[in-house]
């Protein structure tokens, strides 16, 4: 028996939400006293690989074909399949990472397993196996309980603390065998912009809504952005207005994150936003306007005009950056 | 092109999400129910496709009786014909294993979901059917475009996205950008009365988990408020008390 993590890597780096993936992993793993066996796919340097060790993983099954260097959702269901088998893995754990939600229901139809999509916590295992997801976008939880032999939990990004274990880890090149029938999808292209934080991985977003008047206002917000290392995101009247990308989209019909930070400028904190928030840890609101229903769902607040305030706090946080430097 | 539409009975986006007693259940009284918004997407999408290309548009769900509004609302923005499961959604391999039940031997050229449902978050059902199906499946696509068979898609992934091809038949969800969801018109709204809506009754699947609790999230404490002036202190707080930055 096992625990098969499956890991992400981007550019031959892997994703820290992976490190996450492993770390909750190991924490199963520890509590039925298995080991870790985590599964890369790419061009990635054993010096990299070795790092999962790090976060309790004892053995790295690497593979890395020629045809497997894009990603391609059906031939990767069949290798992270195979990889489960022969390691004999109970659980499988992946990232709820974009790529992670179009890879884990195939798995888990192979593998006919339960399959438990965004989970925010460890599994209750005292009777049965149950694990806790968001659902309603946000503005509730669900406990679910697995009966399959077989379980597929995909970890929501910024959900589970790092955990070093610093195992012994062993590096092993794993061949599975590959069918011409699961590569139809071909990769064209990948497009994306260079110094740009990821929304659904960050740590801090920086989120602006209709009180910044214009996209030509946007300015400052990705300015202080860029100072903390955030992301940017918007609300939806926003992006329906085209200000910004749909991918910035934050809400119960956009994306939704769990930053440790999330700063609201000029939002006044409609219901579908706030669902697409509410796993933030901390939530710092800036509006004008006293009653704005965001303040009742915040931890800091300022009552202000962004335009004068947003300035100030780009100041204030040079000022602090300057003085822990 | 023979395009297969599936769509979910979601509560409107501005619901108070409230449970029975104890807490095992949604609590749907005085709930509006829509169509779920990126299924909206995709149908939208796929009228599109046949308008431009020819073809028809089915929509499935699945669902019992009280869920046909939402279905007759899909036919009156432009589906050809509806089919209804006669089903509760117990899970996301159920509906999946449904809509493939249906769809085997159909010869549809494209199944589209949205990328999740609002109610649920499980973003399954759509990878599940091309597994079931052994059909390529791509999942939260912002374009999709057709050309002699063969589809050009943009995916969304962290930070960016990724285009790619594939040829019919496909399995796809939709996100944001792929379409500007439909509002019925008056003739929509009179013809969708009298498109046809068939309902099939289940096939038996396996169930493998279950829903046992619900539980709101911790509403937060009272919001500490900051002089506009002081900003100064906000970052301090952020820093110390906070420990984010």
């Amino acid at each position: 028996m096992s625990v098969l993590v499956y890991v992400e890597n981007s550019n031959g780096k892997l994703k820290k939400s992976s490190f996450e993936a492993v770390s909750y992993g190991a924490s199963i793993a520890e509590r039925s006293g298995v080991p870790v066996v985590a599964l890369a796919i790419g061009q990635i340097e054993s010096a990299e690989l070795e790092k999962l060790g790090k976060y309790g993983a004892s053995k790295v099954l690497h593979v890395n074909e020629q045809t497997l260097h894009s990603f391609v959702n059906q031939a990767y269901a069949s290798v992270v399949s195979e990889g489960a088998r022969v390691s004999s893995a109970s659980i499988v754990v992946l990232s709820a990472s974009f790529s992670g939600k179009a890879l884990a229901p195939r798995v888990a139809v192979k593998l006919q397993a339960g399959y438990v999509d965004g989970v925010i916590a460890l599994p209750d295992m005292s009777a049965g196996f149950t694990v806790r997801k968001g659902a309603f976008s946000g503005k509730a939880y669900a406990d679910v309980t697995l009966s399959s032999d077989t379980k597929v939990l995909a970890l929501m990004p910024n959900s589970y603390q790092l955990v070093e274990r610093n195992t012994q880890v062993a590096i092993e090149a794993f061949s599975p065998s590959l069918q011409q029938t699961d590569f139809k999808t071909m990769v064209k292209e990948i497009v994306r912009a260079a110094d740009k934080v990821s929304l659904p991985e960050a740590e801090i977003v920086v989120s602006g809504g209709r009180g910044l008047k214009g996209p030509e206002n946007w300015g400052m917000v990705e300015e202080l952005a860029t100072l903390l290392g955030a992301a940017t995101a918007c609300s939806k009247p926003v992006s329906d207005a085209h200000w910004r990308p749909h991918s910035e989209h934050v809400g119960q019909t956009g994306i939704a994150v769990s930053p440790n930070l999330y700063i609201a400028i000029g939002i006044s904190g409609a219901i579908q936003h706030l669902a697409g928030v509410s796993a933030s840890k901390t939530i710092v609101v800036i509006n004008k306007d006293p009653e704005a229903p965001f303040f009742k769902a915040a931890d800091y607040g300022i009552v202000g005009d962004a335009f004068e305030v947003v300035p100030r706090l780009i100041a204030a946080v040079k000022e602090f950056k300057a003085a822990n430097a | 092109m023979k395009i297969l539409v599936c769509i979910s009975n979601v509560p409107d986006t501005t619901t108070k999400i409230n449970f029975s007693e104890d807490n095992k259940s949604f609590n749907t009284s005085g709930v509006q129910f829509i169509i779920n918004p990126y299924d909206e997407i995709a149908l939208t999408r796929a009228l599109e496709l046949t308008e431009a290309q020819g073809g028809t548009v089915t929509v499935l769900h699945v669902g019992d009786a009280s869920t046909e509004p939402t279905i007759r609302k899909a036919l009156a923005i432009g589906a050809s014909d509806a089919v209804r499961v006669n089903a509760v959604p117990r899970d996301a391999y159920f509906v999946a294993a449904q809509v493939s039940a249906y769809a085997k031997n159909q010869g549809f050229d494209l199944i589209l979901t949205g990328r999740e449902s609002i109610d649920y978050n499980g973003a399954q059902v759509n990878a599940m059917i091309g597994e079931m199906m052994d059909m390529p499946s791509v999942s939260v696509v912002k374009s999709l475009q057709i050309e002699n068979g063969m589809a050009t898609l943009e995916r969304e992934i962290e930070g960016g996205k990724e285009v790619l091809t594939c040829p019919l038949p496909l399995v796809a969800s939709a996100t944001e950008g792929m379409a500007e969801p439909r509002i019925p018109n008056m003739r929509g709204i009179m013809s969708a009365r009298t498109k046809p809506l068939n309902v099939t009754e289940p096939s038996v699947v396996a169930q493998l988990q279950e829903i046992v609790r619900y539980e709101k999230p911790a509403s937060r404490s009272q919001v500490k408020l900051v002089d506009a002036e002081q900003v100064n202190s906000l970052v301090q707080m952020l820093h110390q008390e906070a420990k984010v930055i």
